[in-house]
Parts: C-alpha cells; structure tokens; sequence
C-alpha cells in the first residue's frame, strides 16, 4: 500500500507543478498562433507573482491581487504589442527586454516597499488562495481505489489548480470552434489572407495578446500567492521558457501542450521525491544533477523525438502590406 | 447609356517619389469582361488594390453603381460587391476550403449552424458555376488552379458583383487557363463583372470585350476589344512599336557540346527532384524546357551548372564529364571551358542587388584581365567596359555606379546577360529569362538569344512561359515530376499538346 500512496502523492504533485506550465502554455498558444513570438512569457509571469503578491498583500485580498496582476500582465503585452506589431520590432528582442526588465523591476520594488531584496512579506492566510477540500473528501478517504483517487489525488488542491485543467478545453473550443479562433489561426498562418477578409491583423494581434496577458497573471498568482506566500526573486525560475519549450513540443496544440505541460511537471515531482534517495544499483546520484532532468529532458525532446514542430508560418513576422 | 457599375474618376496615388497611378480615369460596364493591361509595374495592381482598399487614393473618386462609395478597407470594398482574386493567393494552407471561405464572414462566434448553412449556399455556388471543389480538403492538398477557384468561390460567397482578377494565368497550364476561362464566361452569362489584369496580349483577345492600357502609371487608352489588335495594344502598353513574333532563321545544327546522361539529383531536403533526365544539345540551337514550376527546373539548372551534386548519371562538356556522382567541376573552371549560367532567381543567385552595377557586370569574370591584375582591381579598366556593355545592352539608366537594385527587373536581367553573354559562351544555360521583365526589354532579351544561337552557342532554355519556349526553340522537351516526358521538333506542336505533357496526362 505504501507505493500506491507514493505514486499517489507524486501525481497529486505533478498536477499542481504541472498549473503554472498550463497556464503559461495557454498564454503563449494565443500569441503565436497569432504570429506574435512569446518569449516573455517568463518576465510576465515574474511580474504577475509580484503584483499578486503586492496586491494581496495591501489590499487583504488575494482575488484583487489577481485581478491587479491581470492588468500588469496584459499591459506588458500590450507593451510587446506596441513594439513588435505596431512598430514592427522584433520580437524576440521586445521579449527578451521584458524578461530582464522584470527581473530588475521585481527586486528592486520589492527592496524599496519593504527592505528586503527581493522578497514580499509573507501572506496571511485570509491573503492567499488556499488548498480546496472537495465535498466528500474527508469521508471517502478510507475508501480503497476510490478514495486514493478522489481525496488524495484530485481533492485538496489551490483554485488554480482546477482552473488550469478547466482551462484546457476551454482553449481548444476558442481555438478551433469560434470565429475568434478561427481569425487567431488564420493571422498566424497567412495575415494577407486574414486582411483581404476586410479583418484588421492589429487588432486580431492585440485581441489574442490580451488573452495572452490574462492567462499569464494565473500563472504567476499561483506561484505567490498560493503554493508559496510570498514573492521571492526569480521565482518563476525557467518556468516560462519550459512553458514556451511545451507549447512547441505540443506543437501549438492544446491538448498535446496539455501533455507536454504534465510530462514537465511530473518529471520534477519525481525530481524531487528522489533528491537524496539511493536508487538501487546506482546509489546516490547529485541532487544537481536530479534537478537537471526536466531541462534535459526537454533538450532531448525537442532535439529528436517529437518530430518536426511546425510553426505557424508567420510566427515572428510583423505584418506589412506589400506594395 | 448605362451608367457602369465601377466608375474610376482622377485616382492618383503616390509611393514616396514612385508616382504610380496618375489621374486614371476608368469607367467598367456591369455584365462585361473588362481588360487591363500594362507591363509590369504601369501600375495595375496598384489601381486595383485602390478599388479593393487595400490603398487609399491620394485623391480622387470612386463610384459604384454611380453612387460615390469611399474604400477604406477590403471590408468596405467587399461590402460594395468587389472581389479580388490575387496574384499570390490569399489562402491559409492548412485551412479547410471552407474555413478559408468563410474566415470574417462566419456569421456567429461560435461554430454550429452556420457552418452547416455556409456548405450549402456554397454547394449552391459551386453548382451554378460548375466549380466542382470539395470544401473539405485542406488547401495544401489542392493544385494551382483549384486554389485559384477557391479564390473565386470565397468571392461570390461573399457577394461579388465585379471581380477583379489580378495576372490569374501566370501559374497556371494551359487546360487550367481554358477551364478558368470557362468559369469566367459563366460568370460574365450570370450577369458578373469580371476585371482581367494581366500583360498577356492572348488573353485580352480571348476574353474581354473592352480592354483600358496603362503605361508608366498612366490611362493611355480604352479600347472595344473587337476593333483593335495585339500590335495596336503592345505598341500602347510599350510606347513604340514593338516585334511579337520573333524572326528567325532555321537552325543550323551541329555537334553535339552539351550532354546530360541518366541524371538524378536530389534538393536540399534530400528529395529526389530529377528522377532519370537524359537529352543532348547541338551547337548553333536552343533546346527549350517546358513545365510548370517546381517539376525539377531549379534542380536541373544548378547541376548543369555546377552549383548542385548529383547522385548519379553523367554531364558532359565537349565529352568531357564535368560531373558524375563522385565529383564535379565548380561553375569558375566550367565558365572557363565556355559554360555560362543565366540563373532562374536574378536576385538570389544572379546579382548582388545590393552591389553597383559595375560590380555585378564583372562577377566570375573580376579575376581575369583586364578587370584585374595581380589580384588588384582595375577600376579604371571596369567602368569603361561597363558603359560599353550597358550601351550595347541598353541598360537604362546607362550608370554603372548606381546600386543594382535600383534598377527595373528588365534591366537586371540584362546586366545578367551581358555578363555572361560578353564572353561569347558556347554552352548558355538559360534560366526564365524574362520572368518579371517588360514586353520591351522581353524583345531584347529573345533576340539577343537567337543571335548567339546563330553565332553557333548551344542555348538550354528553361521557361515557364510557354510562348517563349514555343517562339524561341527549335527544340522542345517538357519536364514533369522529374521526368523528362516529351521530345518535340518546334515546328509541328501546339501549345495544347505541350500543355497536356506539362500537366502529367498525356
């Protein structure tokens, strides 16, 4: 029985390491399959755990906090909107400016509100989100299989966490069951088409960042102000390129992103459960080196067996009509 | 009289210095096929894309159905009943048929009933106008010409009443331009107004019942199509009068210089793109290569030239193999054995656009005397042959310091040709020599051909205009899949029977 618990408490786990990845897998769907390149998903994120954090914290509400880190990260967007649509900057370069900004912007806020480098106060519990009980929980724990399932599995995680997996097909049915989603696909793939159906490819550009911005703030609210307290510096730790790593590796596809997004997450819960176990025949491995495999593991992926990913054709193109 | 359904009044629209439309005035009558014609860059698609709004006019009216309309968008062009078939087709590859057709005119945010009611009033369409497409194939899977019909589909489904087609046949075969010729007439019998851009004299005379020609930006001229003629028209389009059959003697043929031998060759993704060619060319004739692009011509000419390995097979210069699977020789030994390339992309592989003029007329040959000695170049020596050579190729304007791009597509393409025609080559290996370039410079540039052929150059002459193959070759060979899958003697062949070879079915 021990091992099932174990393997139940490693996919309890990956679901919630998995949230953040979904949520910034979703965001970044929306830009390039709009042909806008998300590579500030990271920054976005960094910034949204802050302001989720901050937010929370003056205002005694953690749902305000999100709300608040909503309009931080759909402004950022908007910023990379403005520089790499309007103004046809590049947009790898547009990204990688909010990326440093942000990490600068969050320690050096957080260093002048509160004298500490780089962290925010720790969070009350009426100021975070916290673990969700579902009905029943409680009295089917003792069921077998069931009660395995349902109460130390799928129960007892952040709003976050549910939100993300209701998210999934939430995007799916955007993206390939709406109009709106049909004029996202089509102004990633040919933007003169999409023009010449009388649609302007801006405000196509700009309506599918600002969900971009939206989702993103999620990712961020959950890692300051529900599985952790407090911001701390760089808390997004990569998670924002291996979120953008997913979406490739699921090809700009929900549900395969979806997958991607889990085989990350569960890749480090087992990263974690085995830092300074023995693996037998092996013995002790370098916790390094066991933190490593989820980078690894998307290095190996994306180098040779996922396939040819790809892109929407005019992913990082800025639209320009020709003559 | 009717007023016309589009009436044009004083257009005038400028790119920075380029003044590309001045004052055009152009009135269409509803129910007819109405042509425009003009060389490249007169200024016709500049026009239409004013009607399709795309542009905005600097100034000038527009009216339809004589009332004034302004055109801000394609939107409002298309809710004025206008629609533009592109030169570059406006269709998203990995889309449905239909998911193209009704992208911005889906009715309702969510997909359900009016994806069903938008299939059946396209059924309906496709019937009356015997369009004959599956809405549910992706756009990839589809050839040129049913792409092309998409196009037309998504404009009537959106409520065309005029539908301006922009240069339609340049990619087409020619039982593709017959069947669209077809739907055009049925369009025209069900009361549709058709505009035809184009610089094809054929399907002016074809097609059209009125023709208006533009020159340099300019209406020179409206025409009923009944009472004028290819000549008048050229001469129109051109300023001056212009030769359209080329004249030229019978070959003398002679040994045979050129050879190619079971060649198979592989592109740069490793796809077989010339499965088993094998022809010969004669001294003193021009073999011409028929087929529609992407059949095995871009492949073919970059290992004859020496640019690209083959896998297997044989090409020999003078008997001599200059390349066979283990080795070849690069394209400087093979210019000096008298081997020169016109390449099919002037811009990629033809010029440095971004070099002047007299930089590109000596390229290949810069090593050599007298451009340079002891590794030096001598500027002196090359400006004094450029003006030379860009005089006697008519390259306007006559400045060897000016940046090649700068100037038009035509007179890029002769600095190419009097590159490597200055060295009198005897094998010349021609790649779409007048893809892009004006009706003028197109005379030029075939006669100049003839002229070496005649001074005994064996030509291999690689088009994908066919009336240039048939006017300049003596013989025909027609390349599909990779394949070479016809021989033909220029003097008893049709353009049917070579358009059936190059669509794979005969």
């Amino acid at each position: 029985m021990e091992n099932l618990a174990d393997i139940a408490s490693l996919l309890n786990s990956t679901f919630r390491i998995s949230t953040p990845l979904i949520f910034a897998a979703m965001a970044g769907l929306f830009a390039e399959r709009s042909g806008v390149i998300d590579f500030g998903l990271e920054g976005k994120m960094l910034a949204a755990a802050f302001v989720a954090a901050v937010g929370s914290y003056y205002f005694n509400s953690p749902w305000l906090g999100l709300v608040l880190a909503i309009i931080a990260c759909v402004s950022l967007s908007m910023l990379h909107g403005f520089a790499s649509v309007t103004h046809k900057g590049d947009q790898v370069v547009s990204c990688v400016a909010i990326n440093i900004l942000m990490i600068g912007l969050t320690t050096a806020l957080a260093a002048a509100w509160f004298g500490q480098a780089g962290l925010t106060p720790t969070l009350k519990d009426n100021q975070r989100f916290l673990e969700i009980t579902l009905p029943f929980a409680d009295s089917l724990q003792n069921v077998p299989i069931i009660g395995l399932i349902y109460s130390d599995i799928i129960s007892g995680h952040y709003i976050f966490v549910y939100i993300a997996y209701l998210l999934v097909p939430i995007v799916f049915w955007i993206v390939f069951k709406t109009s709106f989603g049909l004029r996202i696909r089509a102004v990633g793939e040919n933007p003169s088409a999409v023009d010449t159906a009388g649609i302007n490819v801006f405000s196509m550009r700009y309506k599918a960042l600002m969900v971009n911005g939206v989702l993103i703030a999620f990712a961020g609210a959950h890692l300051s102000t529900a599985v952790n307290a407090n911001f701390f510096r760089e808390m997004s730790a990569g998670r924002g390129y291996l979120a953008l790593a997913a979406l490739i590796f699921g090809k700009w596809h929900p549900k395969t992103a979806l997958i991607a997004c889990l085989l990350f997450g569960f890749t480090d819960a087992l990263q974690i459960r085995l830092q300074g176990v023995p693996i037998p025949g092996i013995g002790l491995i370098p916790v390094q080196f066991i933190q490593a495999t989820p980078y690894i593991l998307t290095v190996v992926l994306l180098a040779g067996f996922v396939g040819k990913a790809i892109a929407p054709n005019a992913i990082g193109q800025p639209y320009i009509k020709e003559r | 009289m009717v007023s016309p359904i589009l009436e044009l009044k004083d257009i005038n629209k400028s790119f920075g210095h380029v003044h590309a439309n001045k004052n055009i005035n152009l009135q269409i009558s509803k129910g007819t096929i109405h042509g425009i014609i003009g060389e490249n860059g007169a200024g016709k698609s500049t026009l239409m894309s004013i009607v399709f709004g795309l542009y905005q006019a600097d100034s000038g009216t527009i009216n339809i159905n004589g009332k004034s309309v302004k055109l801000k968008s394609p939107r409002d062009s298309i809710e004025s009943g206008i629609g533009m078939v592109h030169q570059h087709f406006m269709l998203v590859e990995n889309f449905s048929v239909l998911e193209n057709i009704i992208l911005g005119f889906e009715g309702e945010l969510v997909f359900g009933k009016n994806l069903e009611k938008a299939k059946k009033d396209l059924i309906n369409l496709c019937e009356t106008y015997k369009l004959n497409i599956d809405l549910d194939s992706t756009i990839s899977d589809l050839s040129v010409g049913f792409r092309q019909r998409v196009e037309i589909l998504k404009s009537l489904y959106r409520g065309a009443e005029i539908l301006i087609l922009d240069e339609p046949t340049g990619v087409l075969t020619p039982q593709e331009v017959d069947e669209l010729f077809k739907i055009l007439r049925s369009l025209k019998e069900e009361g549709k107004t058709i505009v035809l851009i184009t610089h094809k004299l054929n399907e002016i005379m074809d097609l059209t019942s009125e023709v208006s020609v533009m020159r340099q930006g300019e209406m020179v001229g409206h025409k009923k199509t009944d009472s004028t003629n290819k000549e008048d028209l050229a001469e129109m389009m051109v300023g001056r009068s212009v030769l359209l059959r080329i004249n030229k003697s019978s070959a003398k043929q002679g040994e045979v210089v050129f050879s190619v031998k079971d060649l198979v060759v592989k592109d740069d993704l490793d796809v077989t793109r010339i499965k088993n060619v094998s022809f010969d060319i004669h001294e003193g004739e021009i073999l011409g290569l028929a087929g529609v692009t992407g059949n095995g011509q871009t492949e073919l000419l970059e290992a004859l030239s020496g640019i690209r390995k083959i896998e297997s097979g044989e090409i020999k210069l003078f008997n001599e193999i200059i390349s066979n699977q283990n080795n070849f020789l690069d394209p400087r030994i093979l210019k000096e054995k008298g081997l020169a390339h016109v390449p099919e992309d002037r811009q990629r592989m033809g010029l440095v656009t971004d070099f002047k003029a007299y930089e590109n007329l000596i390229f290949g040959y810069h090593h050599q005397e007298p451009f340079s000695k002891s590794s030096i170049l001598k500027e002196k020596e090359i400006l004094s042959f450029s003006k030379k050579v860009m005089d006697e190729y008519d390259v306007r304007p006559n400045s060897p310091n000016l940046i090649t791009s700068n100037f038009s597509g035509g007179n890029q393409q002769k600095i190419i040709l009097s590159r490597e025609l200055n060295e009198n080559p005897k094998v010349l290996l021609v790649g779409q020599p007048t893809r892009g370039v004006d009706i003028g410079a197109i005379e030029f540039i075939h006669q100049r051909l003839i002229d070496m052929r005649n001074k005994g150059a064996a030509i291999l002459l690689v088009s994908v205009e066919l009336d240039e193959v048939l006017s300049l070759s003596d013989r025909i060979v027609v390349m599909f899949d990779g394949n070479i899958v016809g021989e033909k003697i220029n003097k008893n062949v049709t353009d049917r029977e070579l358009g059936l070879l190059m669509a794979g079915v005969a």
